[in-house]
């Protein structure tokens, strides 16, 4: 007997959660959560800092209050999940391959799947730094892991490479736990974590960011005794005669996200190159009908309470896609235009009701300039912008009736002024 | 005489550019988008406060998530770091539960995740 749930979510972390009490506000009922950990709230277990949750509820929570808020509400509403549980596979017409301790490899039905796998980190491997494989290299997650779960120290003398957030918030934790790290560095002429991440983890403790600098060579042979740091130049290529050497331990990287889109590609789910997840319409659905995703296995977000409400979108349309069936759609393209990276969602379906926030980032540092949305000649919207950074996503609302005037494909695009 | 500091709040992820202006009449603080910045930039002149947060040992050798139950002078972190890192925390902890009373005055050290007793 193959048990079968009305909607399946892939992953308890913040999308799985959000989207779950959603759809059962939605009305679903017969829902279930399969997460691969011993405990639901995903990476928010591990990001003990604070921060999270400005927007949502007005205070600023530790990653496992901001979770904790969401898991209480799982329990409240009594919506099943499944720990130490991985899903394998998921068809297109979801079936899902499952496996715990417990039952072994089993398999469930599905009427409606929300993928919320979420992302994991670019790995070293993904850089080409030259070197052998002594310890003593992590990524920032993993030394976070260590750290914060485990109660390891990783090293006593680090350099990091990369200025995301994770690696400025383990900057400011392995400082509080009695490490020395002597320097962070940027391959970009700008650091891509957030403002007050460089001010509170970084000035704050009097760490020294390097911009444009990058990790030319990793020395050690059992253990890392130390980096080669480089300056780099416009085209990033390291300048010869630009090296810094420091002596230390340990070696922390923070280059990136990837969202983890392993089981979506196997249910033939299309992804964008751009976002390296699904290609969505506004309710969250993907190309395939019924599969839907949400939070960073979509997009990698800046904010956790932007994964929490995206996710809500998707747990509500897949409540709605299994109470009252598939629609037909009428789509239209959005696309990104000049000095924009990606904008989602990527189709806006015109038969469905409502306002659209679009979500976009643009491709590099702009001042004082102006983000226009439009659809063949009829320019739909536009937004002055002082300052517009890749590491900060930015939203504008289409509105339904902007919607409705629309003829062809969107498009976004961002000019410089005075251009 | 008058002088001016420039700096990046910290309160949200905004991360507003503030400037203030230190003259003979206090400060005038310019560029904050909200309350919290302005307050922000005046413990930031005269004594700049952050919430720590860290984690406290169980007594079955686990970890708990803990945090300071309001903003404590910054310069103290290291410090304080160094006393919570001798407590033993009881089981079960959750969320909310005072770990260390009166870390510094009138600021507890309190729990933000939930450990069981196993």
């Amino acid at each position: 007997m193959i048990t079968s749930y009305d909607i399946v979510i892939i992953g308890g972390g913040p999308a799985g959660l959000a989207a779950a009490i959603s759809a059962y506000d939605s009305g679903a009922r017969n829902i279930v959560i399969v997460e691969r950990d011993e405990r639901l709230g995903g990476i928010l277990n591990q990001c003990i800092h604070n921060g999270f949750g400005l927007t949502r509820f007005k205070e600023s929570l530790t990653g496992p209050e901001y979770s904790g808020r969401f898991i209480e509400e799982i329990k409240k509403r009594n919506i099943s999940y499944l720990l130490n549980t991985a899903v394998l596979s998921l068809t297109k017409d979801k079936q899902l391959t499952l496996i715990n301790a417990e039952k072994g490899i089993f398999n469930v039905k599905a009427k409606a799947v929300i993928l919320a796998m979420g992302c994991r980190e670019r790995s070293k491997g993904a850089l080409n730094i030259a070197g052998s494989r002594p310890a003593g290299i992590f990524s920032a997650g993993t030394a976070q892991v260590y750290l914060n779960l485990k109660g390891y120290l990783p090293g006593k003398r680090v350099v990091i490479l990369g200025s995301g957030d994770i690696g400025l918030i383990m900057a400011r934790r392995m400082t509080l736990e009695g490490a020395k790290v002597l320097a962070v560095c940027e391959l970009m002429p700008y650091s891509s974590g957030l403002k007050r991440n460089i001010k509170q983890c970084l000035e704050d403790f009097d760490i020294p960011l390097y911009l444009s600098h990058t990790i030319t060579k990793i020395e050690g042979d059992k253990r890392v005794s130390g980096v080669v740091v480089s300056k780099v130049d416009e085209n990033k290529k390291p300048i010869p005669g630009s090296e810094i050497h420091f002596d230390c331990d340990t070696v922390l990287f923070s280059v990136g996200l990837i969202p983890e889109n392993e089981l979506s590609t196997g249910a033939s789910v299309e992804l964008s190159p751009k976002t390296k997840g699904a290609i969505v319409y506004q309710n969250r659905e993907t190309k395939v009908e019924g599969i839907f995703a949400c939070g960073n296995v979509l997009q990698v977000h800046d904010l956790v309470d932007f994964v929490s409400e995206e996710s809500e979108i998707a747990g509500k349309s897949a409540a709605d896609y299994v109470l009252n069936g598939a629609k037909e759609k009428n789509g239209i393209a959005v696309n990104a235009g000049m000095n924009i990276n990606y904008v989602l969602p990527q189709i806006i379906d015109k038969n469905q009701k409502g306002h659209v926030k679009l979500f976009f980032r643009v491709s590099n540092t702009f001042k004082d300039c102006v983000i226009k949305v439009a659809s063949g000649d009829e320019i739909l919207l536009t937004k002055k912008k002082k300052v517009a950074v890749p590491g900060e996503m930015e939203t504008l609302i289409l509105t339904e009736e902007k919607i409705a005037l629309s003829q062809g494909e969107i498009k976004v695009w961002l000019e410089e002024e005075g251009i | 005489m008058s002088e001016i500091i420039r700096l990046t709040c910290i309160e949200c992820p905004l991360g507003c550019d503030i400037e203030v202006t230190k003259n003979e009449n206090g400060l005038d603080i310019k560029g904050n988008s909200c309350p919290r910045g302005k307050i922000y930039a005046q413990n930031e002149i005269t004594m700049p406060k952050r919430v720590l947060t860290t984690t406290v040992r169980c007594e079955n050798g686990g970890l708990v998530a803990v945090k300071t139950s309001a903003p404590v002078n910054k310069s103290d972190l290291l410090d304080l770091m160094q006393v919570i890192n001798k407590c033993v925390a009881k089981l079960p902890v959750k969320i909310g539960d005072v770990i260390i009373k009166d870390l510094v005055e009138g600021v507890n050290l309190i729990a933000t995740d939930n450990r069981e007793v196993k």
